[in-house]
């Protein structure tokens, strides 16, 4: 094992792990306001096909990205007409979602399968990014992983000491309560979710605009699912979807491991590797029931309308 | 304006009103898209969904479409029933056709006439460990079941992946990720000559009959109703919540993996990495819009099968992709939950706010 290889399995599982932890940041708000939104997967594609036509067109990396994040919210508005306006069951809707952005996703993206686009540069070109180990890793990135990280701190600071935050939650706990004190439910969940499915949209454009870079039908395979798990994992704190969502790119890169170090193994097999550590982490979260329900927005999932 | 206004009680007539509706609703959105793409409206929907139906070879061909989602939709709808959200129909389904593979492998120059029902019991053992696993993991430690379906079926692909590209390769298939051709005696048998209709459809009516009876007649079916619908009135009658559980699952994973099995056995006549575009996930439109009754199921079933139908036939035909599919069946899905709305609201249409403030000023 040398160093090079840790320098770059350090680097790739940060990339890699960037899509979960753009999605996860974007789920935990959207279920801190109890909403449980299983439309990532559409979003994601619809975002990575949305963002990938528009590089193509224009050439223009921001502009792609801007239009994932667009279509990404248009997306999360249907899923929320259907499930907080029309109160249809919000796991239904968050599949029906994931259905149709898989069926709109390769059908816009047909003519696009295999087209090449520019690849989008580190943001900068510096000395440190030759400090062994660490160095590709944290000054090597694209301007998205940046963002990402930006987005951190601006959502832990949100829900550490804006009082905006604090209406999320309570939103999230109890609606009713919280429209007693003359908080607008329905406003703060929308903006949640459209939160969540821009971030959505982001994510799924990173991967077809920044990671791949290319498209092709279906390729955000899981990682929305996988995301989903993320916030359970984290338990709805941001620290630990940091932690979890690179734990999973590490998963997700096992193949260059093996590469490196050698192991003859089916690359079939390794590519189950995200979904096993998902279960894995399934099982270890959910031994404890009690625990669970003691982190999880009370009123998650349910839904709810004024006067019912 | 239009205003919703909680019904004391749910509508029965919306309840059956509700799919017809959002199928309609879909036509009419199908209709816009295909204009919106710049093709005759009238010439889209007759090829998309008379013509591939217009003669006989055409009803059989739906019929072989609709054999494998009906499997997995009945099994599906026990779960729903349930209030068991498994969507593992598919890796199941996938798991269900590598075992199947697997078994009729054995079988290749063989004679034997165990050959076909044993290589249809390997499927069915298949989707049964996919969704024992789903089963355990949901039951025993807890897990949300809709997560650990959905990543058993990426499991499941990426297992099938591993089959076709490894122990299951044909050795002299010059390195196509393929499984050898099964032996004759392996396959199902034609119902009708000239057609590829296999007597995998009386294995779906013999499924519709058996599900039906077991929901509506049997003790069984109906512990699995109150546990969907009130699950602390379940426990306190004493019903076992984690055994009723366990079946739905199996049964639900037996159907899928059947439908496997069918798929390979009946219609590809090996194992190939595009065994099933997705019959698993359909299968969920299906026993949602089938009102999760056997009999709703099998209309809807062959609805979706006809829409599968239609995005092959509007790819030859119109030059558009197929998958479209996708796009109506999630509109399907949209318009139903949207319109699931009227069982337990009333839609009241009222006048404005600025007119009715007005009428009241004349008073």
């Amino acid at each position: 094992m040398d160093i090079n290889l840790i320098t770059n399995i350090l680097f790739a599982m940060i990339l890699t792990g960037t899509p979960l932890l753009l999605v996860a940041l974007g789920e935990m708000v959207c279920e801190k306001s109890g909403v449980l939104n299983l439309g990532q997967e559409g979003m994601m594609l619809m975002g990575a096909v949305a963002g990938f036509i528009a590089m193509y067109h224009t050439d223009n990396h921001f502009l792609g990205f801007v239009f994932a994040m667009l279509v990404g919210m248009a997306m999360s508005l249907l899923f929320g007409f259907i499930a907080l306006h029309l109160n249809a069951n919000q796991v239904a809707a968050g599949l029906a979602l994931t259905i149709f952005g898989t069926g709109l996703s390769a059908f816009l993206g047909n003519d696009y399968e295999g087209k090449q686009i520019t690849v989008l540069p580190a943001l900068v070109e510096t000395e440190l990014q030759n400090i062994p180990i660490i160095g590709k890793a944290l000054f090597a990135q694209n301007a998205i992983v940046y963002l990402s990280w930006v987005l951190i701190v601006v959502v832990y600071l949100f829900f550490r000491y804006h009082r905006q935050g604090l209406s999320v939650r309570a939103v999230g706990e109890d609606p009713t309560v919280a429209s007693n004190i003359g908080l607008p439910v329905m406003r703060i969940r929308y903006l949640s979710v459209m939160f969540g499915g821009a971030m959505a949209g982001l994510a799924g454009g990173y991967l077809s605009i920044a990671y791949t870079p290319m498209w092709t039908e279906g390729m955000v395979s899981g990682k929305g699912w996988i995301a989903l798990t993320l916030v359970v994992f984290a338990s709805w704190r941001i620290e630990r979807i940091v932690l979890g969502a690179y734990l999973f790119g590490f998963a997700s890169i096992m193949h260059l491991v093996a590469q490196g170090l050698n192991w003859s193994i089916s690359s079939n097999l390794l590519a189950m590797m995200p979904y096993v550590a998902t279960l894995v982490v399934l099982v270890m979260l959910s031994r404890d029931k009690q625990r669970l329900k003691l982190f999880e927005p009370m009123a998650l999932g349910k839904p709810w309308h004024k006067n019912s | 304006m239009i205003k919703l206004v909680a019904r004391g009680q749910a509508s029965v007539k919306w309840g059956y009103l509700s799919p017809v509706l959002a199928v309609f609703l879909t036509l009419i959105a199908g209709t816009f898209l295909f204009w919106g793409l710049g093709k005759d409206p009238v010439l889209a929907l007759y090829t998309f969904f008379i013509s591939p139906i217009a003669d006989w070879y055409g009803i059989t061909e739906l019929l072989v479409v609709a054999i494998p989602i009906l499997l997995c939709a009945y099994g599906l709808a026990l779960c729903y029933r349930a209030s068991i959200w498994n969507i593992g129909a598919e890796g199941q389904l996938l798991l269900g056709a590598v075992v199947s593979s697997t078994m009729a492998l054995q079988f290749v120059d063989s004679t034997s006439l165990w050959a076909m029902p044993l290589a249809l019991i390997a499927g069915m053992v298949g989707g049964m460990i996919c969704s024992g696993i789903s089963a355990f993991l949901n039951l025993r430690l807890n897990c949300n079941e809709t997560l650990v379906t959905i990543m058993m079926n990426y499991i499941a692909l990426n297992t099938l992946l591993w089959a076709v590209y490894g122990p299951l390769k044909d050795p002299n298939g010059y390195n196509f990720p393929e499984s050898a051709l099964f032996g004759d005696s392996t396959l199902l048998p034609i119902l009708f000559e000239g057609t590829r209709l296999h007597v995998g459809l009386l294995l779906v009516l013999l499924a519709l009959v058996v599900v039906w009876v077991f929901m509506s007649k049997t003790f069984l079916g109906f512990q699995i109703k109150v546990l969907g619908l009130d699950k602390p009135a379940a426990r306190m009658a004493g019903y076992k919540e984690t055994k009723l559980a366990v079946m739905v699952f199996l049964v639900g994973g037996a159907l899928a993996g059947l439908a496997g099995a069918v798929l390979v056995t009946g219609t590809t006549g090996q194992l190939i990495p595009a065994i099933s575009p997705g019959y698993g996930y359909s299968a969920i439109i299906v026993a949602f819009l089938g009102r999760l009754h056997p009999l709703g199921i099998t209309l809807a079933g062959l609805l979706i099968a006809l829409i599968f139908m239609g995005g092959e036939m509007s790819q030859m035909v119109l030059n558009l992709p197929r998958s479209i599919t996708g796009i109506l069946q999630g509109l399907i899905l949209f318009f139903l939950l949207s319109c699931d709305v009227l069982i337990r609201y009333r839609v009241v249409f009222t006048l404005p706010r600025f007119l009715s403030t007005a009428t009241q000023g004349d008073k």
